[in-house]
């Protein structure tokens, strides 16, 4: 077996890179929360000059995400291996790609820059656990987990984590647009002025056909990622802890998200759970997505252990 | 599976109409079972086969379906809350003498085998019951679509989600009908004309991957549970030199499925020649983190006369017939002789140690119910490179042998093992027992390196250890179902792949008093519909391609 260099000083640099990109994106998320504010100004100059603040803050979020790459890649360079072996480099790369998916689907979909706020807010967010938190110094591969499959397995967990949470943001935006105590709202609230803001706010968002059509679609790509990422894990499974499903803690999550996600597309095809009962289950879903990487991972007992964390 | 129709007798599609369409019931492209099960109980009189009919569309229904998920959902989440025998069975036991009280009323409740509950049993098995009432009969109705050709025309096309009117003269409106023909059917639809207009249809790709899903998730269960039955797994840990042969009593622990037969276990022997840890040498913080471990066998299988040199490693089994060997674990097997007071050999062989840190401290246990003049047993541990601590006690610093050590701790009265019942040979009941060397006795635990030996106190004997070993854990395992459980898995996923993104879409074209109209209706999701509209407008009238889209509904309005 080949002796593996890891390169400590390179990867304390990707480190700063992480730093950068979050300050970046904490940066993004700051003009772009401006900019919602504004843009449910009632003055037509104001709401027209919050335009260009959107625009900044997908610029500020590029320039966020360039950085968040090269502290991705530093890592892996740094371990000469792919970086997603632990918590802390699954959490940057998965972000790295929530972000980028982001982007890819703004080429196609421009509305989707809506949800901007949320995704930075979210980045930030999980960076600041990642590096806090969560964060190794470089470590050699174990046997168990140096495999061809890491690659595969993994990188389309991560995929498919990333499209679950963009569906997430856009069904949790519908929920809000059609929740009763913002369309009928009852007593004083609607008086205030934050709840006025926040009408106007959502008011600008896409219509809530469109955000639940537009979740499905991200949601049906991450239930087939997912679907393969099942079935990938269990191949690797059968060599490398001799049965392809043992009902570990892991494998026992896996199988729950696809569940509900399969319970979901069932949804949308039955009369009365349709619409805001669909959109609760996507949130469900991707709360145990964010509860299967976090609790289960650091406080569950399993063979999906990961070196220190 | 979400965008289809769970309908058991009327296809939306099959009989969309205007009148439909705006009823919402097939322009929403929702089954229409639902509306039949809230419907069906308020029947005054329903009779036996009544009943029988309305539980069977109750368990059918893609409402129960989805209830059922979520159920199987949930009741998933115990199975990794609590340890279960089959993926944790020292955790079991630990919970069993943690909670004394609770754990056997949990038991009762099977909640430590939660996967082979008769309750998480009773869920699937009445999922899969709803999935083949459903599945069954929408296979003939899908055989019976795909030999039809597409509905007719609707009167009114103004209604559908994606329309476009185009102005044209008496020249453009004789040959619009046959272009659209042939450039719908050059897309891959179906098409019909009735000389008025023409009806296309496309997408039947779509329910028969939903199909080949529903059926393939029949076969993977299957596949798992007869599989299962004829599996077994066997462990055992092999020490360096010591060669293992493949039946029942050759393994340290065995689990067969319930239809295994002795003689699926196929005659072949295993010799652990060598086990081999590689670990990083080269980078400072992470110097000692194991890299690779690797287990020389020689394999001999019946017929044969010179055994094969193979290799297992972690990730890479060997294939011997019948069976795959795994490598699952490993340690130091120090081999230790013991002399009993009276002179005579009452132990000699390789202690399996089991380790407890990474650097490889290892606990091991040598009974000795044979020495005369009275039984004794040993706790001890090993150390592969020991270091002495500042409170003086030992620690091993490193996991390869660069200063292996081994020390002991006698423990002098009955082991207990002539009462018949099974004891655990890595554990030393020490209550009862009369402890000689280390802790509080004041005398000093026996410290020994390789090729060194010492006195045992009170004339119990002598102890030497002789040499190191590495032992390596394997895993046998055989599972036939396991090629089949991943053949309808990908087959799953492709019937899942198809159902999902491919478009069921209908296109009409209509000739009008003033042109001709373009219509298009999907079922399911379909994010093309009104481009599709937009580029056959474009393409019948190439000229001016100034098709004037009276209604374009921001996309389909139905989402299946």
């Amino acid at each position: 077996m080949q002796q593996v260099h890891l390169n400590e000083a390179l990867s304390k640099l990707s480190v700063l890179g992480i730093y950068a990109s979050m300050l970046l994106y904490a940066a993004a998320f700051v003009v772009l929360a401006i900019h919602l504010s504004r843009s449910a100004s009632d003055n037509a100059t104001v709401s027209k000059s919050a335009n260009r603040l959107e625009t900044i803050g997908t610029w500020i979020t590029v320039a966020a995400l360039a950085a968040h790459g090269l502290g991705v890649l530093g890592r892996a360079i740094a371990a000469s291996r792919v970086p997603w072996a632990n918590m802390y480099e699954f959490s940057i790369t998965g972000t790295f790609v929530v972000v980028l998916i982001f982007l890819v689907s703004q080429y196609f979909r421009k509305e989707i820059r809506f949800i901007g706020t949320f995704v930075t807010g979210f980045v930030v967010l999980i960076l600041g656990i990642a590096t806090n938190v969560y964060y190794v110094e470089v470590k050699t591969l174990m046997p168990a987990l140096n495999n061809y499959w890491l690659l595969i397995h993994v990188t389309v967990a991560i995929l498919a984590t990333a499209f679950f949470n963009i569906a997430a943001a856009l069904s949790i935006t519908y929920l809000f647009k059609t929740a009763k105590w913002q369309t009928e709202p009852k007593g004083r609230i609607a008086e205030t002025k934050w709840f006025k803001t926040l009408q106007r706010i959502l008011e600008r968002f896409p219509e809530e056909s469109r955000l639940e059509r537009t979740s499905y679609r991200f949601n049906i790509i991450g239930f087939i990622l997912w679907s393969f990422t099942l079935i990938a894990g269990a191949i690797w499974a059968e060599r490398a802890w001799h049965r392809y499903w043992g009902w570990d803690t892991k494998e026992v999550w896996t199988f729950i998200i696809w569940t509900i996600y399969a319970g979901y597309l069932h949804a949308n095809a039955t009369r009365g759970w349709n619409g805001k009962r669909s959109a609760w289950l996507v949130v469900v879903g991707f709360s145990a997505i964010v509860f299967n990487f976090t609790i289960v991972n650091l406080y569950f007992k399993g063979l999906h252990v990961y070196s220190g964390l | 599976m979400a965008t289809s129709q769970r309908s058991k007798k009327t296809a939306p599609a099959e009989t969309a109409s205007p009148e439909a369409v705006e009823t919402g019931t097939a322009a929403t492209g929702r089954p229409e079972d639902h509306v039949l099960a809230t419907e069906a109980p308020v029947q005054p009189v329903l009779g036996l086969t009544g009943w029988l009919r309305w539980t069977w569309r109750q368990v059918t229904s893609m409402r129960t379906a989805l209830l059922l998920l979520l159920l199987l959902a949930a009741a998933a989440i115990p199975g990794s809350l609590f340890p279960q025998r089959t993926a944790d069975p020292n955790g079991v036991t630990t919970y069993f003498q943690q909670n004394p009280t609770s754990a056997p009323i949990m038991d009762k409740f099977q909640l430590f085998d939660v996967y082979s509950s008769s309750w998480f049993s009773a869920i699937y098995i009445l999922l899969f019951i709803s999935l083949i009432g459903c599945v069954v009969p929408r296979i003939g109705v899908h055989a019976k679509a795909l030999r039809q050709p597409p509905a007719a025309t609707p009167s009114n096309l103004q209604r559908m989600p994606a329309y476009a009117q185009i102005k044209a003269g008496a020249a453009a409106r004789s040959s619009v009908l046959v272009n659209a023909h042939k450039l719908l059917k050059g897309d891959g639809y179906r098409v019909v004309s009735d000389g008025k207009s023409v009806a296309a249809e496309r997408g039947y790709w779509r329910e028969t991957g939903n199909l080949i899903f529903h059926i393939a998730l029949v076969g993977v269960l299957i596949s798992v549970g007869v599989g299962g039955a004829y599996s077994y797994s066997g462990q055992r840990v092999l020490v360096e030199g010591d060669t293992f042969v493949n039946n029942l009593a050759g393994y340290d622990s065995f689990n067969p499925g319930i239809a295994f037969n002795e003689n699926q276990l196929t005659a072949f022997s295993a010799t652990l020649d060598k086990f081999e840890v590689a670990y990083d040498l080269t980078n400072p913080t992470n110097i000692g983190t194991p890299l690779d471990f690797k287990a020389t066998v020689s394999i001999l299988e019946r017929g044969q006369t010179q055994a094969s040199k193979q290799v297992i490693r972690v990730n890479e089994p060997v294939e011997v017939p019948g069976s795959k060997v795994y490598l699952t674990g490993n340690g130091y097997a120090p081999v230790i002789t013991i002399r009993d007071g009276e002179g005579n050999v009452a132990f000699s062989g390789p202690v399996v140690y089991l380790p407890q840190d990474s650097n490889m401290t290892s606990l091991g246990v040598i009974k000795v119910p044979d020495a005369k003049p009275s039984q004794f047993g040993i706790l001890s541990f090993f150390y592969p490179t020991a270091g002495t601590l500042k409170t003086g006690a030992l620690a091993s610093v490193y996991p390869d042998p660069a200063n292996p050590v081994v020390t002991m701790n006698i423990y002098k009265g009955n082991l207990g093992l002539d009462s018949g019942i099974p004891s655990n040979v890595f554990s030393l009941a020490v209550h009862g027992l009369d402890q000689l060397t280390g802790g509080k006795t004041g005398v000093k635990s026996i410290q020994l390196k390789p090729g060194q030996s010492a006195k045992l106190p009170q004339g119990l004997g002598s102890v030497s250890f002789d040499e190191l070993r590495r032992y390596a854990s394997l895993d046998i395992d055989y599972n036939p179902g396991q090629g089949f459980v991943l053949f309808f898995a990908l087959l799953a996923l492709l019937g899942l792949v198809m159902s999902l993104v491919i478009p069921r879409r209908r296109v009409w074209v209509k000739l009008s008093s003033t042109g001709y109209e373009i219509a298009a209706l999907a079922r399911g999701d379909d994010p093309m519909l009104n481009r599709v509209v937009g580029e056959l407008s474009k393409a019948l009238d190439p000229q001016t391609g100034n098709a004037k889209k009276t209604s374009t509904k921001s996309e389909s309005p139905e989402k299946a």
